[in-house]
């Protein structure tokens, strides 16, 4: 393979540009669209984990399928390595890209095929991928990736069947299965929101490593956001197919600008903070975002909602280095916080 | 494979007082659900209630007829599920499902059956329009919460929960959390909450019962077991959560998985995962200890052992509250002499 480590020119590994994704539903008499993810930019470096979170239905796991090519998108571009991703047609250019951007799935007890050994599916995947890799070497791969994420001994538990595995060991078969692909950017979504919370944070700390020592990149999509604080450098917040804030994730975290953000960290239960039951609970709920007229979309549970935020779309702007809101509020005031929460 | 039987709970005894809100957590397989429908006698074959008895308002729950158990259920004791949607039934509406409990126990009364359903909903902060509405047409959050109106239908005695805001977002977990301790307060009913993250029922649940392979592993006030975790493997959950604030601190969680319960280890269940194991650990298995008004099943609280073998564990402990000495809660009133295993 030829491809640069980091592309010329300060491209991002991969960035996507408005990038658009509508479903149509209902029946062929009411014709409506459901947005599931409209308009988002963003983008993910070199050896960078990035979360992105977001309530159910905010549309962050249909990034990762568009991510993953196992959506079309409505509109808008990838660009992995600078080259967009709309191109890649043949079977061959796919199956590498997939190599490159390869998935671990939620649940690591249905993502497992049950009838086969451990050892199956990252051969296959070897196979398909790597096929200059003779047998021996494949199982020497699978070997050294399984040592990797610490399922040791691997050539033991290559040999076992998934349900010898408990949920962590699984999870760690699913990360194993795609770094044997050589990836760059690994698009995690919710890996370890149906594990133990004793061993959870061991998988945050695999990717962590991941990171730091193969230089792998990471979209983790979660809805849990002091896991993104303890593993991911930037944090993307989405709300209602939208980015609604984007930053390194301590500035995020210690300055929420937009009031969505706000309404999030502040129902995150805290052990060690005492409890403020004056503190709003917003009983509203996300909308299902179908053919919606513009406006923002955080409009109904927003107290700080003004005249124009029934009528225009709220832009990303930088309000502070690398650290966006979509707010109209928040961009008004850019030099103060307002907190709505 | 022939596995025997698992003891999936084994020997938990717990007095819950009126009014009471008791939290239960503990991992997948701790056996916290398996407790819970021990209370509500819903085990079903080939689970069973090998020892032990429940007691409900001084009537022995095991051994009731279905025909006994349908006349307390919903009425004095009602059990909210993990999964609404599995929960309730897809194809009635939410109305007919209130008003097929309401008729179970006799009430026929349109009226009241409309009045009480729409009064309910309402209490849970959901538009009585919806008794209308089938369960796919409503949000998670509100699936939930017309269940837990469901279980609110005869003001019962006993509502137990079951992870009842897993499926929920964090923003409707809080505010779910905070309808269900207002309700409460308001109507005055004991929950036995089961949920695996703890920092949920910290500022809600009176007590806490940790759990750890089917057994007790702590059990105290909320405030003392959060405040002073005494058995290693509460102190090793506690340190399982990132914090949204405060320092970024690298955490470790517990490493390795909880025992087969069809082989339990002979001694301590937790040894084999405790950061502060001890040679006995292995070969005895600890019966709870009384740590100030909380139960301890750990041999480092052993009365002989505490005073040598818990002043180094501790100091080499990394929980910030350890060495700390409990202060004793409101509800505490008695205060045993427990060896000097505070100071």
């Amino acid at each position: 393979m030829s491809e640069p480590v980091s592309a010329p020119g300060g491209e991002p590994l991969l960035r996507t540009e408005n990038l658009t994704k509508h479903f149509k539903i209902g029946s062929a008499l009411s014709r409506l669209t459901l947005h599931a993810v409209d308009d988002v930019s963003l983008a993910i470096g070199g050896r960078e984990i990035v979360a992105l979170a977001g309530e159910s239905g905010s549309g962050k796991s249909t990034i990762a399928r568009l991510l993953a090519k196992l959506h079309k998108p409505t509109s808008g571009e990838i660009y992995f390595q600078g080259r967009p991703v709309s191109r890649i047609r043949s079977r061959e250019d796919t199956l590498r890209y997939t190599g490159l951007v390869p998935m671990v799935f939620q649940d690591p007890f249905s993502s497992i095929n049950p009838v086969h050994r451990i050892s199956h599916g990252v051969l296959r995947g070897l196979k398909l991928h790597r096929g200059e890799l003779s047998g021996a070497q494949r199982q020497a791969e699978a070997e050294r990736v399984f040592e990797i994420v610490g399922l040791s001994p691997a050539g033991e538990v290559l040999q076992r069947f998934p349900h010898e595995l408990s949920g962590g060991q699984r999870q760690r078969v699913g990360f194993a299965q795609a770094l044997a692909l050589r990836p760059k950017l690994i698009l995690a979504d919710e890996p370890v929101s149906m594990l133990d919370v004793s061993i959870r944070i061991g998988l945050l700390n695999l990717m962590a490593r991941l990171r730091d020592e193969e230089g792998v990149s990471i979209l983790y999509i979660t809805h849990d956001i002091a896991s993104a604080r303890y593993v991911a450098d930037r944090l993307i917040v989405m709300y209602a197919g939208q980015i609604a804030e984007s930053g390194p994730v301590e500035d995020v975290l210690a300055s929420p600008r937009h009031p969505y953000t706000q309404l999030l960290l502040s129902a995150v239960p805290d052990p060690r903070a005492p409890l403020d039951v004056t503190a709003e609970t917003g009983r509203g709920e996300p909308p299902k975002v179908i053919d919606p007229t513009p406006g923002c979309r955080f409009r109904w549970r927003c107290p700080l909602a003004i005249e124009e935020c029934h009528h225009v779309t709220p832009q990303l702007a930088e309000l502070a280095p690398r650290h966006a809101a979509a707010c109209h509020v928040a961009q008004a005031h850019a030099h103060t916080e307002v907190k709505a929460f | 494979m022939e596995r025997g039987a698992v003891r999936a709970v084994d020997d938990v005894s717990f007095d819950l007082a009126a009014g009471e809100f008791i939290g239960v957590v503990g991992e997948s397989g701790c056996g916290k659900s398996t407790l819970l429908f021990a209370i509500a006698q819903l085990l079903a074959p080939p689970a069973a209630i090998t020892g032990g008895g429940v007691t409900f308002r001084g009537q022995s729950m095991v051994g009731l007829t279905d025909r006994q158990l349908a006349a307390i259920r919903w009425k004095d004791l009602s059990v909210v599920m993990q999964s609404a949607m599995n929960a309730l039934n897809p194809v009635t509406s939410i109305g007919t499902q209130f008003k097929d409990a309401m008729r179970a126990h006799g009430v026929t009364s349109k009226a009241e059956i409309a009045d009480r359903s729409a009064e309910v909903l309402r209490m849970v902060g959901i538009d009585p329009l919806h008794l209308r509405s089938y369960p796919h047409q409503l949000s998670g959050g509100m699936r939930q919460r017309s269940m837990i109106a469901m279980a609110m239908l005869f003001t019962p005695e006993l509502v137990i929960m079951d992870e009842p805001t897993s499926a929920l977002d964090v923003v409707a977990q809080r505010s779910l959390m905070v309808q269900i301790k207002e309700l409460q307060e308001r109507l005055g009913f004991a929950i036995i909450f089961v949920t695996h993250d703890m920092s949920l029922v910290r500022h809600f649940s009176h007590r806490l019962m940790v759990m750890y392979a089917g057994q007790v592993a702590e059990f105290g006030t909320t405030e003392q077991v959060f405040e002073s975790p005494q058995h290693p493997y509460s102190i090793g959950l506690m340190e399982a959560f990132p914090s949204i604030r405060g320092p970024r601190v690298p955490l470790t969680g517990i490493p390795g998985s909880p025992p087969d319960l069809a082989r339990p280890p002979a001694g301590c269940r937790f040894a084999p995962r405790c950061p502060q194991v001890m040679d006995e650990c292995a070969g005895t298995a600890p019966p709870l200890y009384d740590v100030a008004g909380v139960q301890v099943r750990c041999l480092l609280h052993a009365p002989a052992a505490a005073a040598a073998a818990a002043s180094p564990a501790r100091a080499a402990s990394t929980s910030p509250a350890a060495s700390t000495s409990p202060a004793a809660g409101p509800g505490t009133t008695s205060s045993h002499d427990s060896g000097g295993a505070d100071e």
